[in-house]
């Protein structure tokens, strides 16, 4: 009883209910850090530095109108951002947070489930969020809506390829589709170390995921002015937010594991190096936000097409050969 | 921007890889700003130093008893170009004229300050306060009470 339904219960609880408090707050963090890249404060006015602003953003999120638009696919319309929340939520099930801890003479672990192939659960739950995006664009009745779902199928048909083919050297290399597994072979050296080419491909491509500046193709707001969101309002259109930002954390949470030796770390608890590193990956992303304008759309096709996938695909043979070779 | 602060992406955009150094550049300046203080003046707390000749609401000027300056000449009301001012002036048998009523409307001012520049005897100056704010016109609409102290009318936020 207590092995199969109260731990699970609370582990549940704990990881959602932390999880997307840090995820609230994680807007706080980019509007902060965007300010300050910027020579600006970001938001100072709710709370001291603004402290209380996530809270005070669902507040007003939930009391707004919310609009279906009259030419709108409406069912399609209200499913859309519902898919996005809950594949993307899905995901932080099977992220290792920590090794196994033991509390009351129990042993336990760190994760809410570990199934033997918990990358290709990622990585398709991470691609059937995106079907949100894709889905929301393409009901709302707007042609700037329509532009951003296109982009947006675009997009993961191309990046996907490259982040599976970069995650497939990690494969290789770890001999295991599970993540705890992949953490725990990297218990001396870091897979950043053993395949920094697929990291570079996995971040570049992750971002182009995540749908962020310099890669954000359907919600270009020059362009597209909001794209497959700009019909949705009110507590939909926070759930498109909550979306990407929960996949940005899964993201982070996703390179730490792959190729930051996930929770392993001297001196420090596990869970802390973890979520250290997972800040530090959130921190970057933010860092390349402020740094870096959009790509236009033929040379975002063309670095993914001409340049990522060969390389990636060049690493895993390479990574075949150098594993050929040393037996 | 100083000209060390523009950062050249590449002046022919057919070479390739030449975007590389540049981003890590731009990357490196962004992430030095972020150590720098900003540059923002958070107004309604902190506000930034007006010029002692900045034009902003009007005061009339007492003098060491306490006494309006004014002596009712009209001269202000005359040379406003935007007909703001009105005095009506009162005047008891051998003692100064004074102004028994001096509105100036707010709205109406363009605030050029010929006034101040007219009177013969520099009652009427205007002060630094620019951001009075307020929900009605009538209150916008100057006594002598209120031209006596504009600067209570600063917005505090």
């Amino acid at each position: 009883m207590i092995d199969f339904f109260i731990i699970p219960v609370i582990k549940l609880l704990l990881i959602f209910g932390v999880c997307l408090f840090l995820i609230a707050y994680t807007t706080w963090v980019e509007r902060k850090a965007l300010g300050h890249f910027q020579l600006r404060y970001g938001p100072m006015r709710v709370g001291y530095h603004g402290l209380l602003q996530p809270i005070a953003d669902g507040i007003k999120n939930f009391f707004k109108e919310d609009v279906i638009p009259e030419n709108a696919d409406k069912p399609v319309f209200i499913l859309a951002p519902i898919i996005s929340i809950s594949f993307a939520i899905m995901l932080l099930g099977v992220i290792p947070f920590g090794g196994p801890i033991i509390i009351f003479g129990k042993e336990i672990n760190l994760y809410l489930a570990n199934p033997s192939i918990g990358i290709l659960f990622i990585l398709g739950f991470a691609t059937m969020g995106s079907y949100g995006t894709i889905l929301g664009g393409w009901s709302s009745g707007n042609k700037y809506g329509y532009m951003g779902g296109l982009r947006a199928s675009a997009m993961i048909i191309s990046y996907e390829l490259s982040m599976a083919f970069a995650v497939i050297s990690i494969i290789m290399v770890s001999g295991s589709f599970s993540l705890v597994d992949m953490v725990a072979a990297q218990d001396g050296i870091w897979n950043i170390v053993r395949q920094p080419v697929a990291f570079f491909v996995f971040f570049i491509s992750g971002i182009a995921e995540l749908n962020r500046i310099p890669f954000d193709m359907p919600e270009a707001e020059s362009e597209l002015c909001c794209g497959y969101n700009v019909e949705y309002s009110s507590m939909k259109f926070a759930l498109f937010f909550i979306a990407e930002y929960t996949h940005m954390f899964v993201f982070a949470f996703l390179v730490t594991t792959l190729f930051l030796g996930g929770w392993h770390g001297p001196f420090l608890p596990g869970i802390v190096w973890f979520f250290t590193k997972s800040f530090i990956v959130i921190f970057i992303c933010i860092w390349i936000r402020a740094t870096i304008p959009r790509l236009r759309y033929d040379k975002v096709m063309k670095l993914e097409w001409k340049f990522l996938l060969p390389v990636a695909i060049a690493n895993i043979i390479a990574t075949g050969a150098v594993m050929a070779l040393l037996g | 921007m100083k000209e060390s602060e523009i950062i050249i992406v590449s002046k022919d955009r057919a070479e390739k890889g030449h975007y590389v150094k540049p981003i890590l550049m731009g990357l490196g300046y962004t992430l030095s700003n972020f150590f720098r203080k900003p540059v923002t003046v958070q107004y309604p707390d902190e506000k930034t130093q007006r010029s002692a000749r900045w034009r902003g609401l009007h005061r009339m000027n007492v003098d060491e008893k306490g006494e309006l300056k004014c002596v009712a000449c009209g001269l202000c009301a005359a040379i406003c170009p935007s007909h703001a001012i009105s005095v009506v002036p009162y005047e008891e048998e051998g003692k100064t004229r004074y102004p028994e009523e001096f509105i100036v409307d707010e709205l109406r001012c363009v605030f050029c300050g010929f006034c101040q520049e007219a009177c013969p005897v520099a009652a009427i100056s205007l002060t630094g306060v620019y951001d009075y704010v307020d929900y009605s016109r009538e209150n916008f609409i100057f006594d002598i009470a209120k031209l006596k102290d504009p600067e209570q009318f600063q917005f505090k936020g």
